[in-house]
């Protein structure tokens, strides 16, 4: 920071009110106070971090490469069996498989219905404000009471839309919405839309709203069609909202466990088996905190690689 | 207890050196003071009723035994100074609550849990030695030996009943009288059984034979296996390492279950049914006959003519599952005579007969079988004889190869019978090679 001398001070430029607090001999101790006072505003986040992120995180890390059962203790190392049994499991390979999938089937569904939302709600019309909190509204149902409210929905034997649509006419036997690999997913990806296309909605639509008037209006006086604007002026001008909530949706996909612990229980016959409910088989089924927290190591690992590349992405976007 | 979790080297020891100190000193500070606390585990004798001085004593169980449980502490805090405080955690949870419990030495005073995962506790020592104070017991030989079975290891009991839990068979008579069969004459053969689910299946009009939980281990273990073993066979070798599920009595057991299927008489959700709403189908009256637990019998409704029955093998013979809880003192607690009290009492003459009983559920003593109530309902009297003929399997790894639903035996029976269960042999060394993980 430029300090200025109080002897070039002129009467256009009128000494500071307390020269002597800006006089170099007092900048070294003015500095170090203000270094305690950054350091007293950091530590609480930093005390909490350290606590519930970074002491967890090593303690997982040494979990990882000692045998430790969960009812009896650590039992000394057992690196690299850890990684080497987890991945050995034959779950293994197919919950990757899956999760991916899950991830792009509901990436491309969430996002694509999330934009449609929010353009239809993005002028301020009669209404406007009415659709955007029912389309935000399932946003304020926790993920497992939405899937426990949607496994009674689909349920043959209780539910009610089953019945609904034999009474409609439109099935002849009760339909069983979690009873194939296919229809678990697609019952699954539907619980997720309508429990999140609200929120990411509410992203898009504040990128919507940061995009300025005049561009559009220039455009549609240059006789550019919708379709025209949407391409070369919407989705470039929204890409950083867009980034962000890619980053959100795959992050929060490759992470899924609620929704499947609830709705499938990684069935029919292992066909919806997620990458973390394999750490909670390892763990609470199989009583090895061991290998849980290697696949868990495994699965950091992932994300943050996966992160890396999408934040390259969004600052790219962000540049240009 | 064996150490569980903590750091290694310095800190480690350090930890382990300070815990053990406090152990130490909290347990001359507990002998000292005479209040009747003891130290966990010791194994002490003590007189078969315990202390009851007015102590306050935790206790978990899980949600699936939760009205008995809760009647059983209900009774003994009105007629005790001793106060339990009961916690009912999620059936589905319960495992990881122990086991995280366990690792921060923070267990309850008392713990049930569903006898199959008894061995897993009993073998990491989670629970006191109470095989003094059992054997003191005047009815000692009566009590459900295969959960007292259950809870041995290595020639010491650690755990008694709690809340037992048989699987039965229940049919609808009055389904059974319009499909022209003798509702006195429940199956006493898997073809009986089969011969008569598809008479009340062709009934119609939404009536359906049979119900199973197809998407459910523990229901197939709890409901499949006495079949098994009504018909001469077993399921697990002695130590639990090994299944002998693909044996040609077991492959007749899922032959009639994929037949049934196959015809479609089974009521529908049975290929979906994880569990969670398998006995909530027979209440409705449109089941003609389907295996249920026992525990389930007080909770019919009043205006449906339900006898119980046996579950029998392919040709003939009876057994059960015993499951249900089994309850016992933490190896942590420092109020084990306190907490025996409770367990003692809830083995008595009165607490099986006037709360367990009352409540039509199954008395934990052979002796008792025939009491005031059972007598009321001879169902009762039938359910409460099974209990000397039943089995509760013993495997360390139980949970996880039967229990999980991503487990190999869920695979196996799925495979059995929504399948062509062509896999069976290959099914069954998964599940041993699970079993002996």
């Amino acid at each position: 920071m430029h300090v200025k001398a109080p002897d070039r001070a002129t009467a256009e430029h009128p000494p500071p009110t307390r020269p002597a607090d800006r006089s170099p001999r007092n900048a070294a101790p003015r500095r170090h106070s203000r270094r305690i006072q950054g350091l007293g505003y950091a530590a609480p986040t930093a005390v909490f971090v350290t606590v519930f992120f970074l002491l967890p995180l090593l303690l997982v890390g040494q979990m990882s490469l000692d045998d430790w059962p969960l009812l009896a203790g650590d039992q000394g190392v057992n690196a690299p069996e850890n990684y080497t049994d987890v991945m050995d499991s034959p779950l293994f390979w197919p919950a990757v498989r899956f999760t991916l999938l899950y991830t792009a089937v509901v990436t491309v569904v969430l996002l694509g219905l999330a934009l449609l939302l929010a353009l239809l709600v993005q002028e301020s019309r009669p209404g406007a404000g009415f659709f955007r909190t029912v389309y935000f509204l399932p946003g304020a149902v926790g993920l497992a009471s939405a899937s426990l409210l949607f496994w009674g929905l689909y349920s043959p034997t209780t539910g009610p839309l089953s019945r609904i649509l034999e009474h409609l006419g439109l099935v002849d036997d009760p339909v069983s919405f979690l009873g194939t690999p296919t229809s678990a997913l697609l019952s699954t990806v539907f619980l997720v839309v309508w429990k999140f296309a609200g929120f990411y909605m509410l992203i898009l639509l504040v990128g919507l709203q940061r995009i300025p008037h005049e561009v559009y209006e220039a455009a549609r006086m240059d006789g550019a069609s919708r379709g025209q604007i949407f391409r070369s002026i919407t989705l470039p001008l929204l890409r950083p909202s867009l980034a962000l909530s890619l980053l959100l949706c795959v992050t929060g996909s490759l992470l899924a466990f609620d929704q499947f612990f609830v709705l499938t229980k990684g069935g029919p016959d292992n066909s919806t088996v997620t990458v973390v409910q394999l750490i909670y088989r390892e763990a609470f089924q199989r009583l090895n905190l061991g290998t849980a927290a290697a696949l868990s190591i495994l699965v950091l690992g992932a994300l943050l690689l996966l992160n890396a590349l999408q934040f390259r992405g969004l600052r790219r976007s962000d540049e240009s | 207890m064996g150490s569980t979790t903590g750091p290694r080297g310095p800190v480690r020891r350090l930890a382990v050196g300070a815990a053990a100190f406090l152990a130490a000193a909290s347990l001359i500070t507990a002998c000292g003071s005479g209040d009747g606390d003891s130290a966990g585990g010791s194994g002490r004798t003590a007189d078969a009723k315990g202390v009851d001085d007015g102590a306050t004593l935790t206790m978990w169980t899980r949600a699936a035994t939760r009205p008995q449980s809760e009647a059983l502490v209900k009774a003994y805090n009105a007629s005790h100074k001793n106060k339990i405080e009961l916690t009912v955690v999620p059936t589905d949870d319960y495992q990881a609550k122990v086991g995280a419990a366990a690792g921060s030495h923070d267990l309850p005073d008392l713990f049930a849990s569903d006898v199959v995962f008894v061995p897993n506790y009993t073998t990491s020592k989670l629970f006191a030695d109470l095989t003094e104070r059992i054997d003191a017991l005047p009815f000692a030989a009566s009590l459900a030996q295969s959960h007292i079975k259950a809870g041995t290891y290595e020639g010491r009991k650690y755990v008694v009943p709690h809340t037992l839990d048989l699987s039965v068979l229940f049919y609808n008579k009055d389904l059974y009288r319009k499909a022209a069969l003798d509702p006195e004459k429940p199956p006493a053969t898997l073809a009986d059984w089969d011969r008569q689910a598809r008479a009340v299946d062709a009934l119609g009009g939404g009536v359906d034979g049979t119900f199973f939980g197809g998407n459910c281990g523990g229901c197939g273990v709890f409901t499949w296996w006495p079949s098994i073993w009504a018909g001469g066979e077993e399921v697990l070798n002695k130590e639990g390492t090994g299944a002998n599920l693909d044996s040609a009595t077991a492959k007749k057991v899922y032959d009639t279950y994929r037949g049934w299927v196959k015809d479609d008489i089974v009521a529908p959700g049975a290929r979906d049914e994880t569990g969670a709403t398998w006995t909530g189908v027979f209440p409705k009256g449109k089941v003609g006959v389907m295996p249920m637990p026992s525990t389930t019998l007080g909770l019919m409704p009043k205006n449906l003519d339900l006898g119980v029955a046996p579950i029998p093998g392919p040709d003939g013979g009876r057994s059960t599952f015993v499951g249900g809880d089994a309850v016992g003192v933490s190896a942590t607690s420092r109020k084990v005579d306190q907490a025996w009290n409770f367990l003692a009492w809830s083995l008595g003459d009165e607490a099986q007969v006037n709360v367990v009983a009352a409540h039509k559920d199954v008395v934990a003593r052979t002796d008792l079988a025939a009491n005031k109530y059972s007598a009321a309902d001879p169902r009762l009297v039938a359910i409460n004889q099974l209990v000397a003929d039943g089995r509760t399997p013993y495997a360390l790894k139980f949970g996880q190869t039967f229990n999980d639903p991503n487990g190999p035996w869920l695979s196996m029976m799925r495979d059995a019978v929504f399948g062509d269960g062509a896999s069976l042999e290959k099914d069954n060394k998964a599940v041993t090679a699970s079993l002996a993980d």
